[in-house]
Parts: structure tokens; C-alpha cells; sequence
């Protein structure tokens, strides 16, 4: 019952990201801001970014999913076996 | 536990959101965030394997074995986190996706003895437990030396003195994500874990059965 | 008790070498093997007809890996044949003295391999072998012996495992990294054009400490890793 909160929050969590980078990023305070140099020149970062984020959100959440089907089948089988042990 | 880790996660990215641009990085360095944590997950993964490994060979704890498993599953997923994350930083940030410098090396060197011992106990039949275990101990004396590697060589990953200088703004979305990335690590442990132990009581309860 | 530890090795490679003698088997196929895969990498990395520069560090190292993963499965695959393996752990001897006999054994092998392995580098690749003749020794018994060390172990360990062939190379190449890039670096230090014998010795010395850690570590879990 905890596991499938936890999923349940875990794939709404996945969800902010995706629109948390959509928001413009806060003027920087005491940093120079680097959007002032010419868009050509740099490597595009939002892929990157995103790359990373995702394959961290996915491999974590496929992890926890995979997890949480193998505890549940185990349990199934105990309570199954311990039904017929009585 | 569990709820307040899966919170912690579901909060992390307005944090770094609102965490200040750097000036040479830019955007790009926020990739810091998740990279940092998890790689200090790796390594305290992989530490716990090694400690588990211990018990197990020397101190003849037949559970530890189920720990070794855990431990060493979660250090194939965050060294995996990391040396996924690392390179998507390195390629805006240095240029290359990968330098063959200290902490690089050990970090994939490590990261690969981990999955071998994953495929030792998939494949390797009975008895790979101790194998797995000798193999996880041996992982584990490389730790100590991919931390301190940076130190000793020239290199261009960011010596291990930038984070207490870092300033709050920074600061705070960081340590943030550690204590998540902290949380998640030990519920992911001991779930796993517990799946061992049940797939053991499993055994045990044929096993009772086929006596009947 | 060392000299108990040191009597038990001897007998245990005094064996192996004797054996190993009556057929020759490992030795002239691991040595053959080598020569083989000397010889892929002289064909694949040449540029008009000359070999290309500064890869006779790496191949001469690779060649020792891959022969030496050889050697390991093969002399370990002996003993399981014949279950030898199962009588030398019954015996009433020290186990971390039966890992040194073997480690001992299997060391002397490949030593008498590199004998082959380098001349032939040097020859296919225009590498000064003969330049710095001793320092290049003594990184390869240094290397060889760390590569051994952990290897050793693995494949005493492996033995009555499942896909043992494969698992060993998995388990054993990313343990030996240091020491493979050690042993590179240093003997290309020694190859180049004018000779660095200050950053070779860096590198040996490096490859002193693995040795230790790593023969330290082997002979200490060798006991709990194989028992029952």
C-alpha cells in the first residue's frame, strides 16, 4: 500500500519537470547573465539538460517500478504458501 | 519514509529552477544537481556492498548476502546516473563527452565490476554468493581511491574543494537533492533487501513443504 | 609459519611445473595464442606498410591480458578436470599458501610468454625493447604479477561456477585497469624516441602498491571464498 503511494507520487513528481523548465529562468543576482552571448556559438543546452533529467527520472522510476512488481509478486507467493501451509 | 523522499523529489525541481545561473556554465551546470548526489550514492552503494561483502565472508552472516545484492544493484543504478549525467555536463560544459583522466576511469572501473557482479549472480549457478562477494570487497578497496584520484591528478573534473565554497543560492537546491537523493537510496535499499529476504522465505516454506 | 607457508607454495607450483613440463600444453598454446594476437594488431594498425607509431605500449599489454585470461582458464580448467582442486583443498595445508603456489606457477608461464611477447612487439612494431632492457622487466613482472594476483583468485574462485569462461574476463578486466594502465604508460615512457626513466618509475612504483594491496587482499579472502 505504501509501495503504490510512493509510485503514485513518484509519477506525478515526474511530471513537474517538465513544466518547472518550461517557466524563464530568475534574473541572476550577482552573476553575469550568460544569454547575452550570440545563440549560435553555444551548444544548445535545453537538450542536454533534459537528456539528463529524463534519463535519471525514467531509469529511476522504471527501478522503483520494477522493484515494487517483484516485492508484490513475492508477497502473493508467500501468503499463497503460507495459506496452504495451514 | 518513503512518502517524504517521493516528496523531497517531487519539490527538487523548483529548487534548482530557482538556483542561480553560473557565469561560465550557464544553464548547463544545473545538470550539478542530480549529478552530484548521485554520484555520492554510487559510492556509498558501492561501500555498503563492500561492508555486506565483509560480513558476509568474514564474519559469517549468511543474511548479509541479501544486502550485497541490494547494495550492488543500486550501485549499477546510480553509477549508471552518473556516468550518464556526467558526460551530458561534459560535452557543453569541457567540450568532450569523456577524458580518460583519474576519477573517470575508476568511476566507470568500478561501475563495471559492479555489473559483473550483478551477471555473477545471475549466471554463475551456486555458490556465487562468496565469488560475488570476494568481487564486491575488492570494488569496494577502489573507492577510497577514485575520491582521492582527483586530488593527485591534473585533471578537469572539479576538485573535490569547490562545494563547501559554494555560495547559498547554490548551496541550498544542493544539499537539498543530497538529503533527497540520501532518502531515496535507503528506501531503495531496503526494498530490495526485503525482496531477498522474502524470496528466501520462499524457499524456506517449499523446502518445509516437500518435507510434509 | 612462513617457512611452512613457503613450503606448501613450493610444493604446489613444484607441481603445477611439473605437470605443466610432461605436455607442454598451456605453455605452447598460450604462446601461440599471444604470437596470434600480436600479429591481428600488426595486420589491422599499419599505414602505408609500416606500422603505425606508438601503439607498442598498449598491444604488448594486451597481449598479455588476453593471454593471461587464457592461461588462467585453462590451468584452472585442468584441475577441475581431474578435480584436483577438491584434494588440494582437503589437504591438511594452509589455503592461502595453496593461492601462492598456483599464483607462483601461473606467474612463471606468462613470464616465459612475455619472453616471446616482447622481442616479437619490438620487432613488428620498431619498439626499442632492448633500450632499456631492465627497467621494462621489472614493470612487467610488476604488472604481471598484479594481473595474475587478481586473477588467479578469479578463476579459482569461478571454477565450479556457471559460464566460468565468460564470467572471468568480465570480472577480471575492470579489476586490472590500474594495472593495465600502469604497465602501458610506464612502457611507453620507456619506448619513446628519448627514454623517461623518471616517469617509469613512477609508474612501477605505482604498480609495486597494487601489487601489494592486491596480493594482501587475494591471499587474505582466498580462504573464506572458497570454502563450502
Amino acid at each position: 500500500m505504501r509501495l503504490r503511494m510512493f509510485l503514485l507520487v513518484m509519477v506525478l513528481a515526474g511530471a513537474w519537470p517538465v513544466r518547472a523548465m518550461q517557466q524563464p529562468p530568475q534574473p541572476p543576482k550577482d552573476f553575469v547573465p550568460v544569454d547575452e552571448s550570440a545563440p549560435g556559438e553555444q551548444i544548445p543546452a535545453m537538450p542536454l539538460i533534459g537528456g539528463a533529467y529524463g534519463f535519471i527520472w525514467v531509469a529511476v522510476f522504471g527501478y522503483v517500478w520494477s522493484l515494487g512488481r517483484k516485492l508484490q509478486k513475492v508477497d502473493a507467493e508467500i501468503t499463497e504458501l503460507e495459506r496452504r501451509k495451514k | 519514509m518513503i512518502g517524504l523522499a517521493a516528496a523531497m523529489f517531487a519539490v527538487a525541481p523548483f529548487m534548482i529552477n530557482n538556483a542561480p545561473s553560473e557565469a561560465t556554465m550557464g544553464l548547463v551546470y544545473k545538470i550539478y544537481f542530480f549529478h552530484m548526489p548521485s554520484a555520492w550514492m554510487f559510492l556509498v552503494a558501492a561501500t555498503t556492498a563492500g561492508v555486506a561483502s565483509f560480513r558476509l565472508l568474514f564474519l559469517k552472516r549468511p543474511n548479509a548476502d541479501h544486502w550485497v545484492i541490494a547494495a550492488a544493484e543500486l550501485a549499477v543504478l546510480f553509477g549508471a546516473l552518473t556516468l550518464v549525467s556526467g558526460p551530458l555536463w561534459a560535452r557543453k560544459s569541457w567540450g568532450v563527452w569523456w577524458v580518460w583522466d583519474a576519477r573517470l576511469t575508476s568511476s566507470l572501473m568500478v561501475f563495471l565490476i559492479f555489473v559483473a557482479y550483478t551477471l555473477l549472480r545471475k549466471y554463475g549457478g551456486a555458490g556465487s554468493d562468496k565469488l560475488g562477494a570476494g568481487l564486491a570487497l575488492f570494488g569496494m578497496a577502489n573507492v577510497p581511491f577514485i575520491y582521492i584520484s582527483v586530488n593527485y591528478w591534473r585533471t578537469f573534473h572539479p576538485p573535490t574543494s569547490v562545494v563547501p565554497k559554494l555560495p547559498v543560492e547554490m548551496g541550498i537546491p544542493l544539499w537539498f537533492c543530497v538529503t533527497a537523493f540520501t532518502l531515496l537510496y535507503v528506501v531503495l535499499l531496503r526494498l530490495r533487501a526485503r525482496l531477498e529476504f522474502q524470496r528466501a522465505r520462499v524457499e524456506a516454506l517449499y523446502l518445509a513443504e516437500d518435507e510434509l | 609459519m612462513i617457512a611452512s607457508f613457503l613450503r606448501v607454495a613450493w610444493h604446489v607450483m613444484r607441481k603445477d611445473i611439473t605437470v605443466e613440463v610432461r605436455s607442454l600444453e598451456i605453455l605452447s598454446t598460450t604462446m601461440l595464442f599471444s604470437v596470434t594476437v600480436v600479429l591481428m594488431f600488426s595486420f589491422g594498425l599499419v599505414s602505408d606498410g609500416r606500422p603505425v607509431d606508438d601503439v607498442a605500449a598498449a598491444i604488448l599489454w594486451i597481449a598479455i591480458a588476453f593471454s593471461g585470461t587464457l592461461a588462467l582458464g585453462r590451468t584452472f580448467e585442468r584441475e577441475r578436470h581431474n578435480d584436483t582442486l577438491r584434494a588440494l583443498m582437503l589437504a591438511p595445508a594452509d589455503r592461502p599458501a595453496l593461492y601462492a603456489g598456483k599464483l607462483a606457477g601461473i606467474l612463471l608461464l606468462l613470464v616465459l610468454v612475455e619472453l616471446v611477447l616482447v622481442p616479437l612487439v619490438g620487432l613488428f612494431f620498431n619498439a626499442p625493447v632492448l633500450a632499456q632492457a631492465v627497467p621494462l622487466a621489472l614493470l612487467l613482472v610488476a604488472g604481471t604479477l598484479g594481473f595474475c594476483a587478481v586473477g588467479t583468485l578469479f578463476a579459482a574462485m569461478l571454477v565450479r561456477a556457471r559460464s566460468r569462461d565468460v564470467l572471468l574476463p568480465v570480472m577480471l578486466y575492470p579489476m586490472t585497469v590500474p594495472v593495465m594502465i600502469a604497465g602501458v604508460r610506464g612502457t611507453a615512457a620507456l619506448f619513446q624516441p628519448a627514454p623517461e626513466p623518471a616517469v617509469a618509475q613512477f609508474w612501477l612504483g605505482l604498480l609495486v602498491a597494487f601489487d601489494v594491496v592486491f596480493v594482501l587482499l587475494a591471499l587474505w579472502t582466498f580462504e573464506p571464498v572458497m570454502t563450502d
